[in-house]
Order: C-alpha cells, then sequence, then structure tokens
C-alpha cells in the first residue's frame, strides 16, 4: 500500500529541452517518512509503503496493494481482507472496517495472529506473559533481529510476518472504528426521498454516509494532518467489505443496466482523493462475478491503483482437474501501481496460484506441467 | 457536473503552469460546507475554467498555450455523457486551437475488448478529429522484460487537404527509472 505523506517526497516533473525526465523533489526517503511504525519508504520514489500482510503477496505487487476482486464464494478473498487489517493491528496501525455484510467488530474478533518461530520459544514465552498494551512493541523488537535483506522485492523483507489462521488477534488493544450499514425502513425512506430530490442523483446514500464516516475519521484523527500536535503520526488501515453488492443498496449486481450505474465509481474516485491526501490506505473486496455490467468492472479497476483478481476452483472443474491438485484457485493481477514514478517493480512471472495451507495462505508461482502429445513428422 | 473533477495542466513557454487537480478539489465539493450548486448535466463550467485560465492578458507575448486532460475516462466514471464530453473537448479546440493557436494533448484509456461501449465511442470520435495519435499498448506476444510495449505513431496527413494517407510509424519501447527508451522493433538493447 502506498500512502502518500503529505506530499513531502512528490517527484516533480521537469521537462527542459532534451530527453523529459522526473526528478525527485526532496530527498528520497526521509528519516521523517520512515518514524511510521510498520512502513518503509520505497525506494524510487521516497514514498510509504505498507505491508499487506502476506509476504508473498508483497513480492508480486511489491508492497502494495489496494483492491482485490472477490472469488466466487467470498472464502478467500475474505481472508487476504484480513491478513491486510491483521498487519495494521501488529504494526500499532489505526484501523477502519466497513461492513455491510456482517458485523465489523466480529470481523476484528477473527484477524489472525502472527505465527511464533519455534527457535524463538523462549523469547516467545516472555512476550506471552507481558501485558496485551506491549505485544505489538515485543513483536517488532523480536523481528528487529532478522538480517535486513536487500530490496528487490523478492522474498525476505525486513520485517516479514507470517498469519497463522488458527490463532486469533486478541482485540483488546485493538483501536479501530466501525462502519456498519444497517438498512432500516426508516433510512430507505430518507434515501428515497434525497433521490427525489436531487436534480441528477448522487451516489447511493450508503456509499454517501460510508464516505463522510471515513471524512469524519481522517480529520478528526488528524490522518490528513489537521490535527498536528494532537497525535503521532500513523497510518489508517481502511477496510470495505464487498462494495457493490446489494446490501449496499446498490443494483449493480442485479442487472446489466443498473440504475446507479455511477455510484460506485464515484464513490471509488471521492475515495482515492481522501487517500491521496492522507496518511491512509484501503482495501476493498468487490464481487466481481456478480457485476454483470463489464463497463463498471473496468472502470472501478482504472480507478485503484491496484487489482487482484482471485478465481477460486471451488464448485468448478478445475477443483478436480490433476493440473491444479496442489492448488485452491489462481491469482490474476489485473492492475499494478505506478505513483510517483514511471515504472513499479513487480515480479516477472504473471502466472500465480494460490494454496491454503494449515495454517497460511500462500501465493506461488504455477509449475507449468508438460503433457506429452504425439507428434508425427512426415518428410 | 457543477465543478468537474479532472487533472489538469496548463503550461506556457516561460514555464508557467496552472494545475487543476480534480481529486483535490472534490474533496471540497463533496465535504465542503457551502451550499452547492444544483448538478448540471454538461460541462459549460469546466470549459468556462479553461478559457479563463487560458485567456491571454494584456501585455502579455505567450505562444504556444497547450492544453493538457488527464484523463478523459474518469469523466464518464463520474457521470458525465459521452455527448458532454466530447462537446467539452470540441470547444476547448474552439478556443484552443483555432483562437489562440495552442494545441490539446488527451489521454484516454482503451482495450480491444472493452465492455465500456461510451469509452469506446469516445476515444473513436477522438480519434477521428485528431491530428496525431500516440497509440501505446503491450506487445502481441504477451509480457517480456525488456520491452514493454509498442508505440504507433499516426500522422492524419489524411486530414489536411491534398487527402494523403494516413502515416504510420511503429517503435518499441522500455519505461526506466526516470526516463523512457524508444528503438525499432527488434532493436532492443538486450537483443543487441
Amino acid at each position: 500500500m502506498a500512502a502518500r505523506a503529505g506530499g513531502e517526497a512528490v517527484p516533480a516533473a521537469r521537462g527542459r529541452g532534451g530527453a523529459p525526465s522526473f526528478q525527485r523533489k526532496g530527498p528520497p526517503g526521509g528519516s521523517r517518512l520512515a518514524a511510521i511504525a510498520g512502513t518503509r519508504p520505497a525506494v524510487r520514489h521516497g514514498q510509504l509503503l505498507l505491508s499487506t500482510g502476506l509476504p508473498s503477496l508483497d513480492s508480486v505487487l511489491g508492497w502494495c496493494g489496494a483492491g482485490s476482486e472477490e472469488d466466487k464464494y467470498g472464502v478467500y478473498s475474505h481472508l487476504l481482507f484480513k491478513y491486510f487489517l491483521a498487519e495494521g493491528v501488529v504494526c500499532g496501525h489505526d484501523l477502519f472496517v466497513a461492513s455491510a455484510k456482517e458485523l465489523p467488530t466480529s470481523i476484528l474478533k477473527e484477524l489472525p495472529a502472527p505465527l511464533l518461530d519455534n527457535c524463538r520459544n523462549e523469547v516467545g514465552e516472555e512476550a506471552a506473559a507481558v501485558k496485551s498494551e506491549d505485544d505489538s512493541m515485543q513483536i517488532a523488537w523480536r523481528y528487529q533481529n532478522l538480517p535486513k535483506m536487500e530490496v528487490n522485492f523478492d522474498i525476505s523483507l525486513v520485517s516479514v510476518r507470517i498469519f497463522s489462521l488458527y490463532v486469533t488477534l486478541s482485540a483488546r488493544k485493538l483501536k479501530f472504528c466501525v462502519f456498519f450499514l444497517n438498512i432500516a425502513i426508516s433510512s430507505i425512506l430518507k434515501c428515497v426521498v434525497k433521490h427525489f430530490l436531487l436534480a441528477n442523483s448522487n451516489m447511493n446514500c450508503g456509499y454517501a454516509r460510508l464516505l463522510q464516516s471515513i471524512q469524519k475519521i481522517i480529520y478528526q484523527e488528524g490522518f490528513d494532518g489537521s490535527h498536528p500536535q494532537k497525535k503521532q503520526k500513523n497510518i489508517l488501515r481502511i477496510g470495505i467489505q464487498s462494495l457493490g453488492s446489494m446490501l449496499w443498496d446498490d443494483d449493480i449486481c442485479c442487472t446489466e443496466n443498473p440504475e446507479n450505474a455511477h455510484s460506485i465509481t464515484k464513490f471509488l474516485y471521492v475515495l482515492r482523493g481522501l487517500l491521496r491526501k492522507s496518511l491512509s490506505a484501503c482495501i476493498i473486496t468487490v464481487p466481481a462475478h456478480l457485476i454483470q455490467n463489464k463497463a463498471i468492472m473496468e472502470r472501478v479497476t482504472n480507478l485503484s491503483d491496484v487489482v487482484v483478481g482471485l478465481e477460486s476452483f471451488i464448485g468448478s472443474e478445475r477443483e478436480t482437474n490433476p493440473l491444479y491438485k496442489d492448488y485452491h484457485g489462481l491469482i490474476h493481477v489485473r492492475q499494478i501501481p505506478r505513483l510517483n514514478c514511471l515504472i513499479c517493480d513487480v515480479s516477472d512471472t504473471k502466472d500465480l496460484a494460490f494454496r491454503l495451507k494449515r495454517k497460511q495462505f500462500t501465493i506461488e508461482v504455477r509449475e507449468t506441467v508438460f503433457v506429452p502429445f504425439f507428434c508425427l513428422l512426415i518428410c | 457536473m457543477g465543478r468537474s473533477p479532472l487533472k489538469w495542466w496548463l503550461k506556457t513557454e516561460r514555464g508557467q503552469l496552472v494545475f487543476l487537480e480534480g481529486l483535490g478539489s472534490c474533496l471540497d465539493v463533496v465535504f465542503g460546507q457551502e451550499q452547492r450548486e444544483e448538478d448540471v448535466s454538461d460541462l459549460r463550467a469546466l470549459f468556462t475554467f479553461v478559457q479563463a485560465a487560458l485567456a491571454p492578458v494584456d501585455g502579455d507575448a505567450w505562444q504556444g498555450r497547450v492544453l493538457l486532460l488527464d484523463e478523459l475516462g474518469v469523466l464518464l466514471s463520474l457521470g458525465a455523457a459521452p455527448v458532454a464530453v466530447l462537446d467539452f473537448v470540441h470547444y476547448c479546440r474552439v478556443a484552443v486551437c483555432s483562437r489562440l493557436q495552442g494545441n490539446i494533448v488527451v489521454l484516454v484509456h482503451s482495450n480491444e475488448d472493452s465492455g465500456d461501449k461510451e469509452n469506446e465511442l469516445l476515444v473513436t470520435a477522438l480519434s477521428h478529429h485528431s491530428d496525431l495519435i500516440l497509440w501505446a499498448e503491450g506487445l502481441a506476444t504477451g509480457f517480456c522484460k525488456d520491452v514493454h510495449g509498442q508505440l504507433k505513431i499516426i500522422r492524419r496527413t489524411s486530414l489536411r487537404p491534398g487527402g494523403e494517407r494516413d502515416s504510420l510509424q511503429l517503435y518499441q519501447y522500455k519505461i526506466q527509472e526516470r526516463n523512457v527508451a524508444f528503438f525499432a522493433r527488434g532493436m532492443s538493447a538486450a537483443v543487441l
């Protein structure tokens, strides 16, 4: 995830005679930017980068991630969603969770905890005995002892965390805000009235309320730099579940010609503006398989920094196909970020699959299997 | 659209820049305290802004005004009709190209098998009216580490009196950290 750090390290375009080139406005990285826990300044453009919570996804996307298409039954996208939030908890970031499907507090209760290494058992026992508010400090301290690896986005970044799906994070010290859209009859009525009052229908009221809520938190907690003395700089990780589904009062999943065709794109545009102006990053899961209008999905992709599609094999013929027996689904990287630079670091391989082992979700390069074929040469 | 959000650069030869960033401006519109004006279906207000920003001031000897529009597909995502966007571009052409002898550069996205018919309509219409088309796309053979894509340069000489055929040039490119290297097909540094 790339979070804008108040525009301090934005490169400026200077093209005077000769080949155009981009120069950095200020010193790259900068110790001020690296002071926020759980972030790392990018080598190229000094912007802050966050981890998605999955080392293998970080290596594919280069420590960036913003959006994810939901797989058919929402099983795996929900896992990525939780990894992203769990990484935020461990780094001490603030969380904002929005959902129209299940209570955000129940999502937060199920966040995976980081897997502790066996050889660090002694230290692990000490840490477990310490009070909960020191948990994240202990974990960070342990990982400081890892050798610093070369930044080539392959494997083994400075702070690599592997989350276990069997152990959940304690919610005691979580600092979070939640938004749960529970459409009651009275609020539907209010939305209908509002719709008729406006000349052109605005984005739907569920999205509008969510935007207001996010903007309020960003402003009040000072993520946009509006209250600089109030607290130390921190990152806000926002998670929005199943955007575009009917539960958000959107009809793009019901029909090919929805009435609210522009609601979701307007929402994403304004959300992007909010993220650019603050120290925050957002993961959104979208049920792409339900959206019948291809144009909307293309526009959503163009409005996102990163888009990752998850194609699970559940219920499809590939589930029993021997070629895919080691995997649970395929990963399609549809959009990669190019923030403030011409090029970005991504892996060279595009043929990626994922599997869910007992405790971990991993993304791997799909092994090519050569199927022997019969060839007849006639001279 | 009221104050329509879009990113703009208006550059003159002196290196002056008038910049309207839609992402930032839209936050003021959506969350601002002031009374919002009635939504309108065309982009008149946007054109008024362009015209005002580019208007020559007394004593100015500006030449070579350039209007950069990045990117028009966003206007469609925000609810503008393709016709409204095309009208807007047409008005800008009259104001910038005909009256001020300037140039306009427009960026649009397009896919071969795109399902976005409105966007494709926009791209087709703009292509017909353009004097020069720079078309960057990935290689037909797929991803390559050393050659990131190819650039088609189409000069619309057929639009000029005389009616010659359009000229087409093809280059391949590799994007580097601060620059883009262009070379003829098959002449990438990795091959030579």
